[in-house]
């Protein structure tokens, strides 16, 4: 028998990737965010390779003044130390941004669990969990973060998380700690917000028709949450996520900067931001490069996270 | 185990309330019948009278809170479900006991495949591994009658028309080879045609698998075809229970006999507006002392709305809730034998009683 050729349907996906296409922003966010991922990510080694320098390398020559402007060797100029702030631009980016990655990684594990679990049990269950988020949420999370890093950063840094340092080696095992405690802590306070999010959506989608015939053919509970529930969320959920980052990246670089975050020798743009702007009348580009790479950045995330929202959720589009 | 005599389902005065703000209201209030195997009983009745209550109780899928079977057993194969630990019930559901919805268009996962939903099944309860489930589930989308189901059976269900839809419904409330098929109006979100077609499916499936069904629906013309016998729920009561040809033929009760005149008849079409009952179903939380059916019933008198109505027993089969229901059954067959025989409402497609 002839069979005509199916025609293939377009997915959501396929839909929603072309609508952020034509979104100019959301490209350009897309762009700028792939670029610097690709940079922060093999930068500094080309740098290494090219000029010599890394982030942490300090030129042996003994000149009073080693913070020189932009010049074709160092294209964002040196810091006071002399090192090479463009080397450690990108090396505070790729902390930077994997601070916002991990973190969010960490907030949408939580996050989707937890709210997708309160959100279809309901009843007293989702009441009592629900109030754990708002205890939690009620406590301001600069708060959560600075006890956290300090009680456990420094020397009290607990030994399993100086294993996980150590086992990753390269630099000092106290600067890397330090960091992946800003992960933990950052991905503590950073779910609450993900939890409501799912939760409300699960809500709304747990007495679909769909999830009784789940019931129906004898799906279990986790399986109804994981396999049917959470896809119909992801929209959203994507969203979020996508707005998470740059926020989790703001607060990294807000710690950083009071100085509370990660520490020399490792450097990330709200520490950069903190050395540069002791010296803004003297020497500017200290500032300058790293404010600017980091603003560009989150502008870029907050374009895509926009643009994402658009495309996936068409209803609530502005004409 | 329970005494069975060919009896798949044995529902005993089944109580499913729900707390609401307003009071208790009783979905479904004492509800007794049984359900043979390879037989049909249909459930009709106006919206919220509880045939989707009684349905769900059965699959324990009632959500609590707020709702909750108060009283009652529900005995399938010899089992009662309301005894069941719910990993148990879980065990019996899409397996030995399976449901079709009423609109295929939401009752599907928007998100996964049709192949995902159709094999999630089989390899819960049969243990199937990816391959045989596929398999299976390619066999049963043929057996439903979905042309192509190779290159189908890996769409997405808004790939689907509605009535293609409820054709993987029903593959897929199937594929276990279940024992009690119940379908909560598997028509209403159709169109005529399509209805005729899947109605057609589930006789021919059901002759061919043995599977006992339950058929809720308000669509008289549709059990009318396809059941062995009927009940007819009003407020959460059972208000009549007859074999089908019995009930079409001499209804003993107000209500069923408002009913059978509410259906169009294009034979008898006299330009006369069609009749209807007056009035509203009753808000079931607050129900009056006497019968429920009172303030809309034609013949109501003083003690129908004073006194809760009996259940009378008019022959061995038939049974109604009225005060007159001896009354009313003696009328039906007199208006049966002054039209020479004919029932007026045989007119419907009618199943000659086996």
């Amino acid at each position: 028998m002839e069979q005509p050729e199916i025609v293939k349907g377009a997915s959501l996906w396929r839909d929603a990737w072309k609508r952020l296409l034509k979104n100019k922003l959301a490209v350009f966010g897309l762009v700028v965010v792939a670029i610097m991922a690709v940079a922060v990510i093999v930068g500094p080694a080309i740098i290494k390779w090219a000029t010599g320098f890394a982030y942490d390398t300090i030129p042996p020559d003994g000149n009073l003044i080693k913070s020189f402007p932009p010049s074709l060797q160092h294209p964002m100029g040196t810091d006071d130390s002399g090192r090479d702030i463009l080397a450690r631009v990108l090396q505070g980016g790729r902390i930077s941004l994997m601070v916002g990655v991990i973190s969010t990684v960490v907030s949408l594990i939580v996050g989707v669990s937890y709210g997708a679990t309160a959100g279809y049990l309901g009843g007293r269950t989702d009441n009592f969990m629900m109030r754990v988020v708002d205890i939690i949420y009620a406590i301001p999370y600069i708060l959560i973060v600075i006890v956290l890093l300090s009680v456990f950063g420094g020397p009290n840094t607990p030994g399993w998380i100086q294993s996980i340092a150590g086992s990753i080696g390269g630099g000092s095992t106290a600067g890397l700690s330090q960091i992946i405690l800003l992960f933990f802590a950052l991905g503590l306070v950073s779910w609450l917000t993900m939890a409501r999010v799912v939760r409300g959506q699960i809500l709304s989608l747990k007495n679909q028709e769909f999830i009784m015939a789940a019931r129906a053919t004898g799906v279990s509970t986790p399986a109804i949450i994981f396999r049917h529930l959470v896809p119909n969320a992801l929209g959203p959920v994507i969203v979020y996520a996508t707005l998470t980052i740059p926020s989790v990246m703001l607060s990294e670089a807000f710690l950083s900067f009071l100085g509370i975050g990660v520490q020399a020798p490792f450097a990330s743009w709200g520490s950069l931001a903190a050395d540069g702007i002791k010296n803004i009348s003297v020497f500017p580009w200290q500032l300058i490069f790293p404010g600017v790479t980091m603003a560009l950045t989150l502008f870029s995330l907050n374009f895509l996270g926009d643009g994402l929202r658009d495309a996936l959720d068409p209803q609530t589009r502005k004409f | 185990m329970i005494e069975e005599n060919g009896k798949i389902l044995t529902v005993n005065d089944l109580k499913t309330y729900f707390q609401t703000e307003d009071g208790v209201v009783k979905a479904v209030d004492g509800i007794t019948f049984t359900l043979s195997k390879g037989e049909t009983l249909g459930i009709v009745g106006e919206s919220g009278s509880g045939k989707s209550v009684t349905n769900l109780s059965i699959m324990r899928l009632i959500p609590e809170p707020p709702g909750k079977i108060v009283s009652g057993t529900i005995v399938f194969d010899g089992v009662d479900v309301r005894q069941l630990s719910i990993d148990d019930v879980r065990k019996i559901r899409g397996k030995r006991m399976a449901m079709i919805f009423q609109d295929p268009m939401t009752s599907l996962n928007p998100f996964l495949k049709i192949s995902t939903q159709l094999m999630e099944v089989t390899e819960l309860h049969l243990g199937h591994n990816k391959k045989q489930a596929y398999e299976h589930a390619v066999k049963m989308l043929e057996t439903v009658g979905i042309p192509d189901a190779k290159n189908r059976i890996d769409g997405y269900p808004h790939e689907f028309s509605g009535g293609m839809r409820q054709r993987v419904m029903i593959a897929m409330a199937l594929s276990c080879d279940p024992e009690l098929l119940i379908a909560d109006e598997p028509t209403t979100a159709l169109d005529v045609t399509i209805q005729a077609q899947i109605l057609e499916l589930i006789k021919d499936l059901k002759a061919r698998m043995g599977t006992s069904v339950i058929l809720i629906t308000h669509d008289l013309g549709v059990v009318a075809g396809m059941t062995d016998k009927i009940i007819v729920m009003y407020a959460g009561k059972v208000f009549e229970q007859a074999p089908t040809f019995e009930l079409f033929a001499n209804p003993a009760n107000p209500y069923t006999k408002g009913l059978l005149k509410s259906v169009p008849d294009p034979a008898h079409e006299t330009g006369a507006e069609l009749y209807q009952i007056p009035g509203l179903p009753p808000d079931v939380a607050h129900l009056p002392p006497g019968c429920p059916f009172a303030p809309r019933c034609e013949r109501a008198e003083d003690i129908c709305r004073a006194q809760y109505p009996p259940f009378v027993e008019t022959n061995e089969n038939h049974r109604s809730l009225c005060h007159f229901a001896k009354e009313v059954y003696a009328e039906s067959i007199q208006e049966n034998s002054v039209k020479t025989g004919v029932a007026k409402t045989t007119e419907i497609e009618l199943n000659p009683p086996a």
